[in-house]
């Protein structure tokens, strides 16, 4: 307890950052002979003999943090991947502060603007990437479609490139050094219960209608509540911002005086900060109406219990996440970890993710590993013709079941900000701290 | 090692000539250093460095991503000028004297059935092991398990409407003080009573009886002897109550439903933001006032004293 509170922040790149590695390396490499005797399938590289020595270690949330895309590794490419899931907030700092406890790190967008300039992370070069020509362009420029508009707030291709090879400015547009390969992405917007709010739900500001006073609840996790707040204040057009993802002190001011008000006067059940929780609200009837996660959402209906993920007439909320390389990978240990980032965007992770509800960044090699069932359920929009099934087998949807908030160009196409570092992000956290604490 | 060395050294050293005088003293002036070295040892590299190290980030600066060695006294500034700290030292305080107080009671009468009720001490012990039943199982899960008896749908509110005692759920129940105090005393009162229960297994059964033969009642008993005795108890019980609740964050965010504030949460909320400076300084505070709520409570009780 001591060490974790005390010792973090200054033992970033000490003794006891080492220490683990070599810990981990050592139990690492007994793994590697124990499994090693597999035979290696898929690709056949000049290093084929010794990468099933290697041992890569990822981290980040739970939502791309699954066994399952560990075993396809080791099955595929040969060389193990050690998964470790965390929350966003330990994700940011363990990132920040323990560099040298991951090869591998799964960030948010929103994060890496954070992570990023601390200058613990390599860039990768484009070049060496395969499928970066079909990486949807959102990461890229920007755009759904040339036509699109720029969503607000850290829009991913705002910190997807930097100028150089060590360099940790992030430039204005794209270039051969890209800070994450974008792997998972998706738009959020609230959940209901059908059965119990009675009534139909088309808009960001029904999440402070008094009629559902001490039932409603928004998540706990500044950087992104405050971006729901924003929805819900300029749907009831009582703030105008500039931009929601970089708001003014006196935007920030005004946003909070709204929620604390609601707070006070008895709007909110509860604040959810895990994915566990926002379920658990859900499922038991203590809220019937909050922001909410897609995949929880499904967690909830899973269970039997009526939940609609809303499409609402504001657009909604995004968020992206992808993989950057740490700045102390080298030699074969980072041949390995392109590679594996080059396999991630083949198509067999991109079809699981898309599965669970979420977008995967290469949409082509995803849709070969996709029936033509599942690709136009959930990508275009369409009833399934089949029971739709996840990842694991079980039925998740069944037939004429039609996805909410339509095809991906529906969904993604009305994004209206991502999550986002805003300039006046010290203060936009001490404001919220006053919030909860009001 | 020292500590078996010594008596052989002793003993031989007292049928030595007199020329050894010189080195025995020294031994024995040496030797209690020795003894109370590991302690100290362990002290200071698990205890003090530790808090000299918070104290000395605590003046550092910080941004979102790094913090940097430096003097400055922001962290302090702008913590004890913040509304939001006065508030959440208030409510903290507040769930600590509701959870000192009724745990107290509690413990008192849980220890008063036990030491002076239960007459055979077989059945002392049997009874004293069932108090400490719930600890079988870890903190949390006792604390979530409190979720769904608790809520809007849960239990208890389905019991009493079942019963016909009320038309609408009670919404307090759950996502509240009440919960938070409530989850308090069950995860804290067995800290008041073991040592409660401890000095009243010291108090002479003489003075009861003397109290009783010169005409005290039974509450005058409890009020003038017992209580009086089972003093350092209570004093051990109440430094564990209140630095516990003081300190805790967990339980706080989960009963309350994340709307409560306590000063655990609010550290717990700038370390996951990186805030580390920010973090170490309100964690001096939060100590400066755990020992001086300690110190207190010593000051009413001298437990040296009373051992």
């Amino acid at each position: 307890m001591t060490e974790t509170r005390t010792g973090s922040p200054l033992s970033a790149g000490t003794t006891t950052g080492v220490s683990r590695r070599t810990l981990l390396k050592g139990s690492a490499a007994a793994a590697g002979v124990a499994i090693g005797s597999g035979a290696i399938t898929g690709f056949p590289t000049i290093w084929a003999q010794n990468i099933k020595n290697v041992t890569l270690r990822q981290f980040g949330t739970g939502v791309s943090n699954l066994n399952a895309v560990a075993d396809k590794v080791k099955e595929d490419l040969g060389f193990t991947l050690q998964m470790t899931a965390l929350d966003s907030d330990a994700v940011a700092q363990r990132a920040v502060t323990q560099p040298k406890s991951y090869d591998i790190a799964d960030i948010e967008y929103w994060i890496c603007k954070k992570v990023f300039p601390a200058g613990v992370m390599q860039p990768m070069d484009v070049s060496k990437i395969k499928n970066f020509d079909k990486i949807v362009p959102i990461f890229v420029n920007g755009k759904l479609t040339p036509e699109s508009a720029v969503a607000q707030g850290t829009a991913p291709h705002t910190v997807g490139f930097v100028e150089g090879k060590d360099s940790i400015k992030f430039a204005k547009s794209a270039t051969q050094w890209m800070t994450l390969i974008p792997t998972i992405y998706n738009a959020d917007t609230l959940g209901i219960r059908p059965d119990l709010v009675g009534r139909p739900i088309t808009s960001w500001t029904d999440l402070l209608d008094p009629a559902f006073k001490g039932k409603a609840s928004i998540l706990n996790i500044p950087s992104i509540g405050i971006m729901d707040a924003a929805m819900v204040c300029e749907a009831m057009g009582e703030v105008k911002y500039g931009d929601k993802g970089n708001m003014t002190k006196e935007e920030i001011d005004k946003t909070l005086k709204i929620m604390t008000d609601a707070k006070k006067a008895g709007q909110f059940r509860a604040f959810w900060k895990t994915f566990d929780e926002s379920v658990n609200l859900m499922s038991s009837g203590e809220v019937i109406i909050q922001s909410m996660w897609s995949p929880a959402v499904a967690a909830v209906r899973a269970k039997g219990i009526p939940c609609v993920y809303q499409p609402l007439k504001e657009g909604y909320r995004a968020w992206g996440g992808g993989l950057g390389i740490a700045k102390h990978l080298s030699g074969l240990e980072l041949e390995a970890a392109y590679e594996y980032i080059n396999w991630y965007l083949s198509g067999w992770v991109g079809a699981y993710l898309n599965r669970q509800g979420y977008y995967s960044a290469v949409l082509d090699t995803a849709k070969e590993h996709m029936s033509p069932d599942e690709w136009a359920f959930w990508m275009e929009g369409q009833p399934a013709k089949t029971d739709i099934l996840s990842p694991e087998g079980k039925v998740m949807e069944k037939a004429g079941a039609v996805r909410d908030g339509g095809s991906f160009q529906d969904r993604m196409g009305r994004v209206a900000c991502w999550n986002a570092v805003m300039d006046e992000d010290r203060y936009m956290v001490r404001k919220w701290n006053e919030f909860v604490a009001a | 090692m020292t500590a078996s060395t010594v008596p052989s050294e002793a003993s031989s050293a007292s049928a030595a000539p007199r020329g050894d005088g010189v080195r025995r003293s020294t031994l024995r002036r040496v030797v209690p250093y020795l003894q109370a070295g590991p302690l100290a040892l362990t002290l200071l590299v698990f205890l003090l460095i530790p808090i000299l190290t918070i104290v000395a980030v605590s003046f550092w600066d910080y941004d979102s991503i790094r913090i940097y060695p430096d003097f400055v006294l922001t962290n302090y500034e702008e913590l004890l000028t913040s509304p939001v700290t006065w508030k959440t030292y208030l409510n903290t305080v507040k769930f600590a004297a509701l959870t000192w107080v009724i745990t107290l009671l509690i413990g008192f009468t849980v220890a008063y059935f036990l030491a002076f009720h239960v007459q055979s001490t077989t059945w002392q012990m049997v009874l004293f092991l069932v108090c400490t039943i719930p600890f079988w199982t870890s903190n949390i899960i006792r604390m979530i398990s409190w979720i769904p008896f608790l809520g809007r749908n849960g239990l208890l509110n389905s019991g009493l409407i079942s019963a016909g005692l009320i038309d609408q759920p009670l919404e307090f129940l759950l996502f509240s003080d009440f919960a938070v105090v409530l989850a308090f005393v069950h995860l804290y009162a067995l800290f008041m009573v073991v040592p409660i229960f401890n000095s009243m297994m010291r108090i002479d059964r003489a003075l009861v009886e003397a109290a009783r033969d010169g005409g005290a009642s039974a509450a005058q008993v409890v009020w003038n002897v017992i209580l009086p005795l089972a003093k350092p108890g209570i004093a051990i019980g109440s430094i564990f109550v209140v630095t516990l609740v003081m300190g805790d964050f967990i339980t706080v965010r989960l009963m309350s439903g994340g709307q409560s504030a306590s000063i655990g949460l609010m550290i717990a909320n700038e370390i996951s933001l990186l805030q580390y400076p920010a973090a170490a300084a309100n964690a001096v505070v939060l100590l400066a006032v755990v020992l001086i709520m300690v110190v207190a409570m010593l000051r009413i009780v001298d437990i040296r004293k009373e051992l």
